[in-house]
């Protein structure tokens, strides 16, 4: 190989791996814009930013608290893109995992600890491996979007809950209070998951997650699983051909992804709010979808990945509260970064698919 | 073109080759899969940059970095992938990209009128009103040639024009290309069809593992003279196939009819019958069920009526991954689409079917130790030129990809093998190979269905040839009874007189 040429190869390596890092700062930038519009000096919006997320043990905890459920999420959507799919169904998935997981320890809260433990994750697990199961079915069968799908099974999930938390799960010390408000009685203790770091939420979810995105790593690359699921997604034609049968994995993709942001769900209730809230999915099945694409849809990309997000939404938060900004501000930074992100890879692709022209 | 060097990672696709092409001729370029054909050709038409070299035009250096700049110049390329837009008309896709002679609003009618003209000049037969994803094959290259030339090309370069044509199809394409070249047009010809290239071009260059063999007058040249100079070795153009005992009935079909793609019948009743250690060819214009036929045999495509045995099991109902587990392999025609997943690696693709078997596989594991073995023996054994097993299929050159197609197909020892087009777009020293390992497993008991348009490889490889016309087969007559001009009629859907 000559040596411009392994210039060239390496050169496209950094390029590659930096440039998740450049979008980041040019979305800064350009949310620097905003904020100047704004009369907020953007020095120090953003010092408050990363100070916040980074600068103390408070900040890096709940950065990484954050983190937890966007590796799970960012991992189920890996799975996804891989199999072809697209699942925009995290919220619901996520909702109803915690539903789920909550339902099943109070009602069970007697059983051993060691067993309701597990339990209460596969509970979770089960939820969201159906609801993200039956959208795939109805690709595989019917050929159903399974976007447009995904979407409204949100929907469905959301009200699911609104009727749970105010009827039949409702906290009865909210009843005898007379408060009513829309949560469940509190979880059986043995499914609180350790924390970390006293007195900060920080919970051993995170463990978890990590051993999560290395099997999943496995799964996708080592197993003949993972192989038939990368060959759906990439060319379906083929993978019939060959005699796989693709809506099965069609299916399973979905079922899986649905299954990782169910699981989200669980941990979520299990390792933070201890019990199931309206409003506990806090936008991870959207944010997931952009953590994992921040990681290249790579399992241990979205390690760093869902990292760097979790520390930006942590982030963001406090330069709200330190900088008075609308919180509206920090939306609209995720939605540059998103931007900047997917542009960025287009932008990757393009280039090296002109670099080696398609052959015929 | 002078002295153009082009690197890939591992490859050195052209080392300083000298090309050139005069006014009003065909020079047609030849040499094995991957010699660097199209590559050259896409360094031309501005695709790839080259790192040395110069091109010349009318003795004027020029820089082309992008198609823009090649059709500026009056270059034009034909890929042999179309690039058209299945949903718009023949005029639109003609329109596409171009500036408007009325700015921003559409000036169709004027240019269905060119196409008209250049139609009629040329003979393209082509219809400016008519939606591309009606056409055929051979009316859609025209309607790329028209596109060339509406855009002013001088310069035609036609990469493997001829790989996807029926005989009849390349006829009228040579005539198109005759007169082309009588109005001043050059025209650049990549072919693996030595006969194809004799019969059209005036002078032949030769690329061998990206260097320049030479470049010849076509006038004197024989087919051997030019293998020779593609391989560098002596190339076997006759087949010898050696008298195999046939044993018992490996694929039956009886009375099997089904729908084709567009929902109508396309195979109508069809029985036949392939014993261990026979070759049945299928000869036959493409559309007349050959597709249909195979896709049902590989379980692809559902019945409508009749029954399907393999070794003596009825496998219609059989799904076709239980198929390929029992012995079946199938080489399909559009194999670059339905063949390999173009983003794997070499070696990933090697094991798409029997990725679940040991020793690929141990429970949900793969065993990357015995496939890159596996991989390493098929790359060797078929002379698949890659620069490794865990290069990216899609960075192969196209007869590479077919080659790996075989390798992977045949390796499997198939008991029943249905070979669609088996050598469209490889080279004739793999064509050579090819045929040579078809005739290998005939002789280990493999039932070979072999698909082809190309009649002489039907003639030269089969046992028995089935003629199919409109879903039906015409007849099967065995080799040594036929002729090819009996075949013809039968393809015609006519019965010869006997
Ligand atoms: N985009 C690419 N990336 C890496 N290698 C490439 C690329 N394009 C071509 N090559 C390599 O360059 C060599 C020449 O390829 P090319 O496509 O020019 O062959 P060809 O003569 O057209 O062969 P064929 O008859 O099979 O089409 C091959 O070894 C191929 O693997
Ligand atoms: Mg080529």
């Amino acid at each position: 190989m000559a040596a411009h040429e392994r210039t060239q190869f390496t050169l496209d390596r950094i390029t590659g791996a930096a440039l998740p890092v450049l979008a980041v700062a040019g979305a800064l930038v350009v949310g620097a814009l905003l904020l100047l519009m704004l009369g907020v000096n953007p020095f120090t919006a953003y010092a408050a930013l990363f100070n916040g997320a980074l600068g103390n043990v408070s900040g890096i905890t709940q950065t990484l608290t954050k983190a937890t459920p966007l590796l799970l999420v960012g991992l189920g959507i890996c799975i996804a893109f891989r199999g072809g799919v697209i699942n925009i169904g995290g919220e619901g998935q996520i909702i109803l995992g915690a539903v789920s997981a909550s339902a099943f320890a109070i009602g069970f809260s007697h059983w051993p600890g060691w067993l309701l433990l597990p339990l209460t994750m596969l509970a979770g697990t089960l939820a969201g491996l159906v609801w993200g199961g039956i959208p795939g079915w109805l690709k595989a069968r019917m050929g159903v979007n399974e976007i447009l799908s995904t979407v409204m099974m949100n929907q469905i999930a959301l009200q699911v809950m609104n009727f749970l938390l105010r009827g039949p799960m409702l906290d009865p010390a909210q009843i005898a209070a007379g408060t009513n408000i829309p949560q469940s009685a509190a979880l059986p203790e043995a499914v609180w998951l350790t924390r970390l770091v006293p007195r900060t939420l920080f919970h051993s979810g995170a463990i978890l997650a990590v051993i999560l995105a290395v099997a999943v790593y496995f799964l996708l690359w080592r197993t003949t699983i993972g192989y038939r699921i990368r060959a759906v997604g990439l060319n379906a034609a083929a993978s019939r051909y060959a005699g796989i049968p693709v809506s099965r994995y069609v299916v399973l993709s979905m079922a899986l992804s649905g299954a990782f942001c169910g699981l989200a769900g669980a941990v979520e209730v299990m390792g933070v709010h201890h019990r199931m809230i309206e409003g506990m999915s806090g936008g991870y099945g959207f944010s997931g979808i952009v953590a994992a694409l921040f990681g290249k849809l790579h399992p241990l990309g979205a390690i760093p990945a869902s990292a760097i997000f979790g520390s930006l939404l942590v982030g963001a938060d406090k330069m709200q509260r330190s900088v008075q900004v609308p919180s509206s501000l920090v939306v609209a930074l995720q939605g540059l970064i998103v931007l900047f992100v997917v542009a960025s890879d287009l932008y990757v692709r393009r280039r090296s698919r002109r670099r080696m022209e398609e052959r015929e | 073109m002078r002295g153009i060097v082009k690197r890939f990672p591992g490859v050195l696709a052209c080392d300083a080759v000298d090309f050139d092409i005069r006014r009003g001729e065909v020079h047609a370029l030849l040499g094995e899969n991957g010699a660097g054909k199209s590559t050259l050709m896409k360094i031309l038409y501005g695709l790839y940059s080259h790192e040395e070299g110069t091109i010349l035009l009318n003795g004027e250096p020029v820089s082309i970095r992008t198609p823009t700049d090649a059709i500026e110049l009056g270059i034009g390329m034909i890929h042999q992938h179309f690039m058209l837009v299945d949903t718009l008309t023949v005029t639109e896709n003609v329109a596409l990209g171009l500036p408007s002679s009325r700015g921003p609003l559409l000036d169709l009618d004027r240019v269905a009128a060119r196409i008209r003209e250049l139609s009629e000049t040329y003979r393209l037969d082509v219809n400016p009103d008519a939606l591309v994803w009606t056409l055929a094959v051979g009316e859609r290259q025209r309607v790329e040639i028209i596109k060339a030339l509406y855009r002013g090309a001088a310069l035609l370069i036609l990469d493997e024009p001829t790989a996807v044509l029926t005989p009849q199809e390349v006829d009228d394409l040579f005539h198109i290309l005759r007169r082309m070249t009588q109005d001043g047009h050059s025209l650049i010809f990549i072919s693996h069809k030595l006969h194809e290239v004799l019969n059209i071009s005036d002078r032949i260059t030769v690329l061998r593992e990206g260097k320049l063999m030479g470049t010849v007058p076509a006038q004197g040249m024989s087919r051997a003279d030019l293998a020779r100079m593609m391989v560098g070795r002596d190339v076997l153009l006759e087949r010898n196939r050696s008298p195999v005992a046939q044993g018992s009935a490996r694929l039956v079909l009886e009375n099997v009819s089904a729908l084709g793609v567009t929902g109508h019948e396309s195979l109508r009743g069809v029985s036949l019958q392939i014993h261990a250690g026979e070759i049945l060819g299928v000869a036959g214009v493409s559309g007349n069920g050959q597709r249909e036929l195979a896709e049902v045999i590989a379980g692809l495509r559902a019945v409508t009526s009749g029954w399907v045995e393999m070794d003596g099991l009825d496998v219609t109902g059989q799904a076709a991954g239980e198929r390929t587990q029992t012995g079946f392999a199938y080489i399909p025609e559009e194999r670059m689409h339905d063949g390999v997943v173009r983003e794997f690696s070499v070696s990933e693709n090697l094991i798409l079917q029997d990725h679940t078997r040991p020793p690929y596989s141990k429970g949900i594991f793969l065993d990357f130790a015995h496939i890159a073995q596996h991989s390493q023996e098929l790359v060797r054994n078929f002379r698949v030129k890659t620069p490794g097993i865990e290069t990216p299929t899609k960075s192969l050159s196209g007869g590479n990809i077919q080659k790996l197609i075989l390798a992977r197909e045949l390796a499997r020892l198939p008991k029943v093998l249905v070979a669609a087009q088996p050598t469209r777009g490889v080279d004739i020293g793999a064509m050579e190979y090819i045929h040579q390992r078809l005739l290998d497993q005939r002789e280990t008991g493999t039932a070979t269905l072999l698909i082809s348009e190309d009649l002489d490889e039907v003639l030269a490889l089969s046992d028995r040839i089935a003629v199919m016309y409109e879903g039906r087969v015409m007849d099967i007559v065995k080799r040594e009874e036929t002729s090819a001009e009996e075949l013809g009629l039968l393809m015609a859907g006519v019965y010869p007189e006997r």
